[in-house]
């Protein structure tokens, strides 16, 4: 316990030391913010609590919302902060995770270039964790955000797979949906009218459907620059020209591709190896919902070990909880107790 | 000595009296009708223990039953490991009943999962609030739309009537068990095409966490 605390307060002092301020969160979270935001999936990872006056409250199971929130509420950019501290992670079937564990968290909102601020965050977990022997992976949802977009398909379906990002499967459902020409729809027989969904909004539906019966099929040759896109994976510099390549196929990842580069470039004079440093353009679209662009994780080698240590770039959270206001934030965190247990490992 | 869990009461109780009889083994309550307590004839070693059909599971996984009779659905649903505390015995061909997912039948745009995830998103830009979701069944309706990869929703809590949730307006669409349908129709509801979370029936479960000896029961009854 006592070399917890240590490796707790040495990893706030690293983080203090770039001027981060430390900040602190309440455990008991209101529920409702954290259902709007992650929806019922949150209620299988977190603790549900409630009592008569307060109603729904949640054990917090990150400290990431508490955070923004108190930023959009009081201060201005650039901040940075950083919090140590509990979460707590619901155990709906036998995962082997432990319900407590600690984490050390750094969040930064700076309207400076994103490929500064991404590869200052990176470069500190990277130089915290150098002695440790991990593997470092990244992703980045915005290729997949501008390939997206680019796809020669009505805005309807773009918004769709847009939505589903964080779904891979239902993602792939719909891509393959969108890929054929529309099968016949046949509706169902209709009743009595109940509930709070209208009639009318029955008919737009329908009109809508009739609309989506017209739309050609994405075409093929999208569809497989799509898959190829999903499917890169290799070190920074090898991952990067497979990219460019493909911006060729897929001219609307131009921008994305160039950020990537950029940020690279950047990363490389904060002094990381980047030819060590893996990319899966797959990466971090299963459990990470709320980044939208640059991710990352750093893993060893023992099996059954979450990620010691992850995070990313999360804009779009910022501008949930900021009611219009947002803010382009990057941020992780370091688990202290895995980190110590790769400490020891490495040291032995 | 070992303890057999029976539904305390109704249909099911009946029906489990009479599976066991088949197979010559006769339960039954014993002293007046409204007492729980029963008697086991033609095996020995076997106390009979009366229980609620929903409380079943918990006993079962705690060891404090030694075998018990109650429905798959409740048994996945409220056991989070179940097939790390129970061990089915006999599927017992009654108490049928499919975990459905079930909308207004107005919804005539609405017939499978895919319309469903669709109008959640429209339903939540509208209202300001997630398409909900009424039912017990929890855990196994949210792992079904999980994997289903449906968004925007939210379940909402009933433990009865829940076919009248819609027309009482405090949810739009349901989840919950039907053996004929009879019951979603008459409520104005139509089930999706692709909307069955679970097929459930009366199953003779073994506790995995209560030792003893079942085999002699298990072969009179002759499960195994």
């Amino acid at each position: 316990m006592s070399q917890l605390r240590a490796e707790t307060a040495r990893l706030l002092g690293v983080f203090e030391a770039t001027g981060a301020v430390r900040v602190e969160a309440d455990i008991l979270q209101p529920a409702d913010v954290l259902l709007d935001l992650y929806g019922e999936d949150i209620r299988a990872r977190a603790y549900v609590t409630s009592d008569p006056l307060r109603g729904e409250q949640m054990l917090r199971p990150d400290f990431t919302v508490p955070v923004v929130q108190r930023h959009m509420a009081v201060s201005a950019e650039p901040a940075r902060y950083t919090y140590a501290g509990p979460v707590f992670r619901y155990q709906d079937s036998a995962t082997g995770r432990a319900a407590q564990s600690e984490q050390v968290g750094y969040e930064v909102f700076d309207r400076s270039a994103p490929e500064a601020i991404e590869a200052e965050v990176f470069g500190l977990f990277h130089r915290i964790l150098a002695p440790l022997d991990l593997t470092a992976s990244t992703g980045d949802v915005g290729l997949l955000r501008a390939a997206i977009d680019g796809l020669t398909t009505s805005d309807a379906r773009k918004a769709a797979l847009r939505r589903h990002i964080w779904r891979p499967l239902r993602f792939q459902s719909l891509l393959a949906r969108f890929s054929q020409p529309v099968a016949p729809k046949v509706l169902g027989a209709g009743g009595q009218q109940i509930g709070l969904r209208s009639a009318q909004d029955v008919q737009e539906r329908l009109a809508q459907l009739q609309e989506e019966a017209a739309a050609p099929p994405i075409p093929p040759a999208e569809i497989e620059a799509l898959t190829d896109l999903l499917s890169i994976r290799g070190k920074l510099p090898e991952a990067l020209e497979l990219l460019q390549a493909l911006t060729r196929r897929l001219p609307s990842i131009g921008p994305a591709v160039a950020h990537m580069a950029a940020r690279i470039k950047a990363l490389d004079a904060a002094g990381v190896d980047v030819a060590q440093i893996g990319f899966e353009a797959a990466y971090g679209l299963t459990a990470m919902e709320y980044y939208d662009g640059f991710v990352f994780g750093f893993y060893a080698a023992e099996p059954g070990w979450p990620a010691i240590a992850s995070g990313g770039r999360y804009d779009a959270l910022t501008r949930v909880l900021g009611q219009g206001r947002a803010v382009p934030a990057v941020g992780g965190i370091i688990r202290p107790e895995y980190s110590l247990r790769a400490e020891a490992g490495s040291a032995s | 000595m070992i303890k057999l869990g029976v539904p305390s009461k109704g249909r099911l109780m009946k029906e489990t009296f009479e599976w066991f009889a088949e197979r010559g083994v006769q339960l039954s309550k014993s002293g007046s009708d409204r007492e729980y307590v029963g008697r086991v004839e033609g095996v020995d070693g076997v106390e009979l223990v009366l229980l609620s059909a929903g409380e079943i599971p918990r006993e079962l996984a705690a060891g404090r039953i030694h075998l018990g009779v109650t429905g798959t659905d409740l048994v996945h649903e409220k056991l989070a490991n179940w097939a790390d505390a129970v061990a089915p015995v006999a599927q017992m061909g009654f108490g049928f009943a499919d975990l459905i997912i079930a909308v207004p039948a107005c919804w005539r745009d609405v017939t499978c999962l895919h319309d469903l995830d669709a109008v959640a998103a429209r339903f939540r830009a509208d209202h300001g609030f997630r398409l909900r979701i009424a039912t017990k069944y929890h855990r196994l309706v949210r792992q079904f739309l999980t994997l289903q990869g449906v968004a925007d929703y939210q379940l909402v809590d009933s433990q009865g009537a829940t076919e009248g949730a819609v027309k009482n307006e405090t949810a739009e669409a349901i989840a919950d068990i039907t053996s004929t349908g009879a019951t979603i129709a008459a409520n104005h509801l139509r089930i999706l095409e692709d909307g069955l979370v679970l097929k459930s029936q009366a199953t003779l479960w073994k506790s995995r966490n209560a030792g003893g000896d079942c085999g002699p029961l298990i072969r009179k009854i002759g499960a195994q």
